[in-house]
């Protein structure tokens, strides 16, 4: 990244932008008539679930009853998502979801804080497919489990006309409902994952860019890279708190909707 | 009119950045005002409105996050 913007022939300040986030292949191939292409984001992604994979595999290894330090670290950050987000928002039947939720925070926890990680400095998340494939799986499963509980016509009546209006208002409600449960609840669970990530990787750019680009002018503006410097540190910061808290609300919007669709009245 | 826009260059997405980003400004300063008020009037329900806390603050900050990325999808 760095690399191109001395390289750019270009004067002045080139911002960068959405060609970030389309890395240069390093394999390619082809699949049932599908191009697949291995970028740093894929290798990123892969290391990632790696890492979560390692820890609670090495966690749970030879569970004791007196924990170790590393299965303690392990319990803990399972039972961070049963009792907090699982039996707090889904109630005691919640907890056969949990391991679901745990893997689903972990898994976008760790793609996500590759975003701040010196070398990867990207997060996986930032490519709109991968938010838009845990939506998709999110709404499968709220879908699948109100159909099951209820049945396929009491789910949708539950949904489409609450109780307790006016009839001639469900000409205004339904649509509304409609809208919001099965088209805008996918929808801005994969963009609020993904625009977070997306905005904090070109904040960040912005910052480093910028950091380099003000050494390398010639006069006295050469001090002002200090700042851009101390706030791509404090962005640094920022984004790992954001990278956090979209997981975490990842999971409990997840839960969220499973919980409504379970107990619909 | 058209002198003073002459000499205004730059993108449109940013304008339009910057008008979404208000509703949800003020509505994430809402939520956590309500959650710090609700705290401090009882403590214990600290615990229980956290949920709430963080949904009401994503479903808020989800309209800025619209208007960032539209910008680049109508470019």
């Amino acid at each position: 990244m760095i690399a191109n913007v001395l390289a750019s022939a270009g004067p002045g300040f080139q911002a960068p932008g959405v060609d970030e986030f389309y890395p240069t292949p390093l394999g390619e191939f082809s699949l049932l008539g599908i191009q697949f292409a291995i970028t740093r984001i894929t290798l990123i992604s892969w290391v990632a679930v790696a890492l979560v994979i390692g820890f609670f595999v090495l966690a749970a290894r030879r569970p004791q009853l007196v924990p170790g330090r590393l299965q303690f670290a392990g319990e803990s950050a399972y039972g961070l998502i049963r009792n907090s987000v699982a039996r707090e928002v889904l109630g005691h039947q919640g907890l056969r979801y949990a391991p679901y939720l745990a893997s689903l925070f972990f898994f976008i926890l760790a793609n996500n804080i590759m975003g701040i990680i010196p070398f990867a400095q990207v997060s996986p998340n930032a490519k709109f497919a991968l938010p838009a494939l845990l939506a998709g799986l999110t709404y499968i499963m709220f879908n699948y489990i109100g159909i099951r509980q209820h049945g396929l016509v009491p789910y949708l009546r539950a949904n489409l006309f609450p109780p307790g209006v006016p009839w001639p208002m469900y000409l205004l409600v339904t649509p509304i409902e409609f809208a919001s449960t099965f088209i805008f609840r996918p929808v801005t669970l994969a963009v609020r994952l993904f625009a977070n990530m997306f905005a904090g990787h070109l904040l960040l750019a912005v910052f480093a860019l910028g950091t380099v680009y003000l050494l390398s002018v010639p006069n006295f503006s050469k001090i002002f890279s200090l700042a851009s410097f101390a706030m791509a540190i404090v962005m640094t910061f920022f984004e790992l708190l954001i990278e956090v808290l979209q997981a975490y609300v990842f999971t409990v919007l997840t839960a969220v909707y499973l919980e409504g669709a379970m107990s619909e009245h | 009119m058209s002198l003073l826009a002459e000499g205004i260059t730059g993108s449109l997405g940013a304008v339009g950045y910057g008008l979404a980003a208000i509703g949800p400004g003020i509505g994430v300063g809402v939520v956590f005002a309500a959650y710090i008020q609700a705290t401090a009037r009882q403590p214990e329900s600290a615990k229980n409105t956290r949920t709430y806390l963080f949904l009401g603050f994503a479903l808020s900050e989800a309209l800025a996050l619209l208007g960032f990325v539209v910008p680049f999808i109508f470019k």
